[in-house]
């Protein structure tokens, strides 16, 4: 028997518990019984069977077509999205890709989507102060040669010399000796460093190879992350209180994990590949629900239900790894010959079903609907046959 | 006779045919490339060969006996010359002549290798994964081997030139092997040592006579022998050889396969032997499936497919004379390549790099590949989507008297589309008056069947005699009449709302007739939209569709699971009207606002006016259509709360969030606690009421409307220049390196930014001055608050100023080099010069801004036409993924193929349709506890009936209301 933590008697429990409700709605009955103290059980077993009723007449039906409902619930709005690529999300300093163009990166399963950007949440300590928040930005954030120092080239000497900044050396916690040990490392070239100042050239003198080396030396980066290009800090009310949270440009979210004050039980990135590298493929089902979901609300289309959207990340990641919606995905992989014929590239899928001796079974819709039988949907998957006899009663339902 | 019932297809298997099959299944073989003879007749062993099938009706297959219609046609075959490749195949067949001994033909994989690629194609099977894959890396592995581990044949590469040539790339000695040995031993360069035979000798152990036979060009040095020598002396002594494989090679080659060895590349050779890929028969299709067809002055003009035929046989016919008269080689193989080129574009018109063989017009040949391909193609056109009878298309327009369940059926159709009647005793005088009213009248009839399967057509002369023959068991096709449904739909049909069923309304004229409270869903309109209709032809189908399909069974979204059918555009006007300070009426107006709903009589009155007249306010009148237990309390389109208690409207203004479309409270509460037909007698009776209304109030708009006094015209310049100074202001610090860039930002950006915001300041100051001069009376300003049509900002614009146009969300920055318009300086920032519209709508717009106007108008336009064609793709691509999902009895949902998909469909198995997508808690317990243990119900049926889970019975008809809604003994349905 269930533990029921409310003061009711154990009668009630028992019709409550002899309905098909949820744990969540008997507990409502109970508190519900419980608030009116005076309840009898008589009134407990009809609230019970309201409840129930109203409960059952809110399930999906058995051989509702929730596929093609759900599709068409995403599908229609989608003439009412933007093309605009971008549009200013949440920050106004980053840039994302917005409305329609998203979607469809969504529902392709790019690798790497138009504007990769991440939401990085820092544990408590961090979200606190500027300051400490800053230190994390500056072990993400790429920091390249130029925000460090003065770069100029000396023709003569065919040396390229920097001069660093040392205020922005001490904010960024790197050394001199750390840059000039990195761009060894990076360039194959000694290097002369001289507190602030460090030189190199090119082994033999070469203009060319010099300019080179200048361009070389723009592309290192001296910390943080490589792919990531921009970091924002914003301060936000958040469910915790008031924290600061970083936006980045360009994503690398196994790295970003990885860096001492990041919370990574609420970092996120809207790359669903990497979501699913470094987090599994429940976590790459739920993002996909979330930006989904995300996309539609920045266009005012929040009111398409989140059930639409979890079926179609469902059947994204039904098999274990991300698979598009389409011709290279799910459409590509059905079993029916007939299925992807009628797709897309007709004439391919026929020539190869003949080469590997393919049988199609016309299980599927398309396929039915091609040789003329009804299809095994809604009212098509049931049999009804006149019965004999009348039935007893009205045992109808 | 009943027709044949056509056999159930159980499955489709596929594969490859050989040639003894297309001989077999040959009605003829084909040797002529004439079609018809002098007189016209087909001749025989020609390509419109009589055993071929018929298409002139009235002829009899010369296979079959049947006639045009019943006879499918029979293929014929041609023997071809020589073989030649089947286009398709190409890159499989260079897969194979990759991976397979040239000498023994065996796979080039040891037996470990073979079981591993064995493995993996049985797992591939299984998982449902593309077998090209594990065929790829097959021929891969087998490629690496330079030698045959069977027979030890060396390998040679295989080139493809596209589309069906295929060399066989040797690695020889080259010619000058002795020049090029004795170059290098002498070195090249100066400082280069030369080498001695004798040293050759030694390094490359070689007897010293050989290498001097060698250098003397007297003997061929072997393979080994070459390796060393080109190792001594560090040179390439090879040159490549190719040697073109011919189609009867190859097929060759392909016949010595053993069948284990395809298997392992994925091949099944039951069905599909590798040779069979090159073709020696060629089936010869059918006449009906390339009919010719006769134009008007009796020539005939003969299908794509035809021509194509008449090509391959002409080549070769002559092929084969060529090639018995001891033609030379060179010859030979160009007629070879002719052959194979006629055969490539029967199949596949549009190979990259083969020109298309053309119609005499100068139009590519549609051949056969192009008949399966693409969006009209046999796939996608004829089998997936198919043509059907009994369906009417035309305009439509609309009909407020009508119920939404309703549509108007021009009478002409009506008597067009029929309905089978199974004649019994029980309506055997309805069916005789069908029949005897002859298809021109109205509810009659346009055929008979009899009992023995006659059809016999009803004419105006025969119906009167027809009419008495009919007897029980004949079938009878009669017109559509009133209460009948139909199947209605308006494309593009992007949700199941796009196609719902409606009950027939017979009506004069043409067009179709709607409520226009159905627009919503079908995203309709009345500018000359055409919708399709189709009449259902047996029972199931109109069960199904009156049970399932009805209008007023779609009112809910399962989209967002609120009401997507309501009261729209006047008729929002018309209950805000109403409602809005709740207005007065006497009697006889009351009744008039109601004299379209089921009331027929009114509640006491408000109250007695001065005059000693008993009055109605617009409240009481509106809630004569709530169910009178309805309690309701909720903020409102106004954002003044609305209170509706025991039926009566107690507080609040009605208008869009009250009754519109989208989710209208009131509607969507009455539809989900009363049901579907209470709901629909509600949205009807509410656009009626809304109409009586605003006749009775009378709603115009016009330019007068608005236009605003001198004096807030005055105010809006300034506002307007007060804008352009402030732009002038950035403008100046820009150019000054005054201005503080945003962070992240350029400068630039951050300029643009400032201007953009002043401006539209300066246009919501111009809307806010303008708006003080429009009373709440003002027509744009009750559409605009009630949320009938239009909003704040188009009244700002009409009256006040257009403002900012915009193009790619920037301020307009095309045009001329560092200008707009040839009208500005170059480089001028300000305002005027990006688009900026200082007029109003009312006032009108100067040439320079019209055209800024045009331009973020036609951005618009073009972004319009891009989405939909993209989301329209998106669409299929998403129907395709996921149509075969189907909730199952246990709750989960799966596929066609029973994978599970969901559990539980959307984690708890709550339907879309009936939760509200915005609700987190659906049921409120609570509410119901008050409900069952507090109220009274009127009898204990009321209440068992709110507690079980039998809902109410659908009422299948809008005339069988009478009996179900709240007892009422009229309605004004009809």
């Amino acid at each position: 028997m269930t533990n029921v933590d409310y003061d009711v008697t154990d009668d009630m429990i028992a019709v409550v518990e002899d309905t098909d409700l949820p744990r969540r709605l008997k507990d409502e009955v109970y508190e519900t019984l419980e608030d009116r103290g005076d309840a009898t059980v008589q009134d407990a077993d009809e609230l019970a069977r309201a409840v129930e009723s109203r409960y059952l007449d809110t399930r999906v039906d058995p051989l509702d077509p929730v596929g093609t409902v759900s599709a068409q619930s995403i599908g229609e709005p989608g003439t009412q999205l933007t093309m605009n690529t971008f549009h200013y999300a949440g920050v106004a300093e980053i840039d994302v890709t917005q409305g329609l163009p998203r979607l469809i990166e969504l529902v392709d399963a790019r690798k790497t989507p138009d504007t990769p950007m991440m939401t990085v949440y820092l544990e408590d300590e961090y979200a606190a102060e500027r300051e400490k928040a800053h230190e994390v930005v500056w072990n993400i954030e790429a920091t390249k040669i130029l925000a460090l120092g003065d770069v100029s080239t000396n023709v003569a000497d065919m040396r390229v010399q920097i001069s660093l900044n040392e205020d922005t050396l001490r904010e960024r916690m790197i050394t001199p000796e750390e840059v000039a040990e990195i761009i060894e490392d990076n360039l194959g070239v000694s290097t002369v460093q001289q507190g602030t100042e460090i030189q190199f050239g090119p082994e033999e003198p070469s203009y060319r190879d010099l300019l080179q080396l200048v361009e070389e030396l723009r592309d290192i980066t001296f910390k943080g992350i490589e792919e990531v290009s921009r970091v924002v800090i914003r301060r936000e009310e958040l469910d915790v209180g008031e924290q600061f949270v970083l936006y980045t440009e360009g994503s690398a979210f196994g790295d970003v994990l990885e860096i001492e004050g990041v919370d990574a039980s609420r970092t996120t990135c809207n790359n669903i590949h990497e979501i699913h590298r470094n987090l599994g493929i429940e976590a790459a089902r739920e993002a996909i629900i979330e930006e989904t979901n995300n996309t539609l609300a920045e266009q005012g289309l929040d009111d398409v239900n989140v059930r639409h959207l979890m079926l179609v990340a469902d059947m994204m990641t039904n098999r274990g790894e991300i698979e598009s919606i389409g011709r290279h995905g799910i459409s590509g992989s059905k079993e029916s010959v007939l299925a992807r014929a009628a797709f897309e590239v007709t004439v391919n899928h026929l020539l190869n079903a003949a080469i590997h001796g393919e049988t199609d079974e016309l299980d599927g819709v398309t396929e039915n609907v091609i040789v003329g039988k009804p299809i095994k949907l809604g009212t098509g998957d049931v049999d009804l046959r006149m019965g004999s006899t009348k039935s007893s009663g009205s045992q109808a339902d | 006779m009943q027709n044949s019932t056509p056999k159930d297809i159980g499955q489709l298997s596929f594969g490859l045919m050989q040639p003894e099959e297309y001989r077999e299944m040959s009605a003829t073989k084909i040797i002529t490339a004439d079609t018809y003879d002098d007189d016209g007749f087909p001749i025989d062993m020609g390509l419109m060969d009589p055993r071929l099938g018929v298409i002139d009706p009235g002829l009899e297959c010369k296979t079959c006996g049947k006639h045009s219609g019943s006879c499918n046609g029979h293929f014929g075959h041609i023997e071809l010359a020589a073989p030649v490749i089947h286009v398709g195949f190409t890159k499989l067949i260079r897969r194979l002549l990759r991976g397979t001994c040239r000498e023994c033909s065996k796979l080039l994989l040891t037996e470990d290798e073979r079981d591993e690629f064995r493995e993996d194609i049985t797992e591939s099977r299984k998982l449902g994964r593309d077998l090209n894959d594990v065929t790829k890396a097959a021929i891969r592995q087998a490629r690496k081997k330079d030698r045959c581990p069977f027979c030890g044949e060396i390998q040679y590469d295989i080139d493809h030139e596209k589309p069906t040539t295929y060399y066989e790339v040797q690695q020889v000695l080259t010619s000058e092997y002795s020049q090029e040995i004795a170059a290098a031993m002498q070195g090249e360069g100066e400082d280069a040592e030369r080498m001695s035979p004798d040293e050759l000798a030694e390094q490359t152990d070689i007897d010293l006579t050989r290498i001097n036979e060698i250098l003397s060009g007297s003997f061929r040095p072997r393979e080994s022998q070459r390796k060393a020598i080109e190792k001594a002396l560090d040179i390439d002594l090879t040159e490549e050889d190719t040697n073109k494989l011919m189609p009867s090679d190859i097929r060759d080659w392909f016949e010595n396969i053993p069948d284990e060895d395809i298997t392992v590349l994925g091949i099944d050779p039951a069905k599909s032997r590798p040779e069979w890929m090159i073709l020696t028969v060629l089936p010869v299709p059918p006449v009906t499936a390339r009919p010719s067809i006769t134009l008007d002055n009796g020539q005939r003009s003969e299908d794509d497919l035809t021509h194509k035929l008449v090509d391959i046989i002409r080549i070769n016919q002559r092929f084969m004379e060529n090639r018995e008269a001891g033609a030379p080689q060179l010859i030979i193989e160009d007629l070879w390549e002719l052959l194979q080129y006629h055969v490539t574009t029967f199949m596949d018109n549009e190979i990259s790099g083969t020109p298309p063989a053309r119609h005499r017009s100068g139009r590519p040949l549609k051949t056969l590949s192009q008949r399966l391909k693409g969006k009209e193609g046999r796939f996608r056109g004829s089998l997936s989507g198919k043509r059907v009878n009994f369906s009417a298309r035309t305009v439509i327009s609309p009909d407020p008297t009508l119920s939404l369940n309703e549509v108007g059926v021009p009478d002409r159709v009506a008597k067009e589309m029929t309905q089978t009647m199974n004649v019994t005793e029980r309506n055997l005088d309805e069916a005789r008056r069908f029949v005897s009213n002859g298809p021109e009248g109205h509810p009659g009839a346009n055929y008979v069947r009899r009992p023995d399967g006659r059809r016999l057509k009803v004419t105006e002369k025969n119906c009167e005699q027809l009419a008495e023959k009919v007897e029980a068991g004949w079938e009878v096709n009669r017109h559509l009449i009133d209460g009948d449904i139909v199947i209605f739909n308006r494309q593009p049909s992007l949700h199941r709302m796009s196609i719902m069923a409606h009950e027939v309304v017979v009506m004069p004229y043409k067009t179709f007739r709607l409520n226009t409270v159905v627009c919503p869903p079908y995203n309709a309109d009345f500018d000359g939209d055409e919708m399709n209709m189709h009449a259902l032809q047996n029972e199931e189908a109109r069960a199904e569709a009156r049970v399932l399909m009805r209008v007023q069974e779609q009112i809910l979204s399962p989209r967002f699971g609120e009401n997507i059918i309501g009261a729209i555009q006047d008729h929002i006007s018309g209950m805000y009207l109403l409602t809005a300070d709740n207005p007065r009426f006497n009697e006889t107006q009351a009744l008039d606002l109601l004299r379209a709903t089921r009331i027929d009589e009114l509640p006491e009155p408000s109250g007695i006016d001065d005059e000693g007249e008993p009055f109605w306010t617009g409240y009481d009148v509106f809630s004569e259509l709530l169910p009178d237990d309805l309690d309701l309390e909720f903020t409102g389109t106004v954002g003044e709360p609305v209170v509706i208690e025991d039926g009566q409207l107690i507080e609040g203004t009605i208008a869009e969030d009250e009754v519109g479309e989208f989710g209208g409270e009131i509607v969507d509460t009455i539809t989900k606690v009363y049901g579907n037909t209470r709901a629909r007698i509600f949205i009807n009776e509410v656009s009626t009421l809304a109409m009586r209304a605003i006749m009775h109030f009378g709603f115009s708009i016009g330019i007068d409307d608005e236009t605003i006094p001198e004096e807030a015209q005055s105010r809006i310049d300034e506002t307007i220049e007060d804008a352009n100074d402030r732009v002038e202001e950035l403008i100046e610090a820009y150019e000054n390196n005054e201005l503080e860039s945003l962070p992240g930002r350029t400068i630039d950006e951050t300029l643009e930014m400032k201007i953009m915001q002043t401006l539209s300041r300066a246009r919501d100051n111009a809307g806010n001055i303008a708006d003080e001069h429009f009373d709440d009376e003002n027509p744009a300003v009750v559409m605009a608050n009630s949320g009938a049509r239009g909003s704040m900002l188009n009244l700002t614009q009409m009256a006040g100023a257009v403002g900012q146009q915009a193009v790619r969300g920037e301020r307009i920055n095309r045009g001329y080099e560092d200008r707009t318009l040839s009208h500005y300086e170059q480089n001028d920032l300000s305002a005027e010069a990006h688009g900026f519209v200082e007029n109003s709508y009312t006032s009108g717009l100067t040439p320079r801004e019209f055209f800024f106007h045009a331009m973020g108008g036609r951005e618009g336009l073009v972004d319009t036409a891009v989405r939909t064609s993209k989301s329209g793709y998106l669409q299929r691509r998403l129907i395709n993924a996921l149509h075969e999902l189907e909730t199952q009895y246990d709750g989960t949902v799966r596929d066609s193929s029973d994978t599970i998909i969901q559990f539980e469909f959307g984690e708890d198995g709550t339907s879309p349709v009936k939760v509200s997508s915005g609700d987190d808690n659906d049921i409120d317990v609570a509410q119901i506890a008050d409900r069952v243990l507090d109220t009274e119900f009127e009898s204990e049926a009321a209440k068992n009936e709110f507690l079980s889970t039998s809902s109410e019975l659908t009422n299948l008809s809008e005339h069988a209301d009478n009996r179900l809604v709240e007892g009422s003994e009229v309605t004004s349905d009809d």
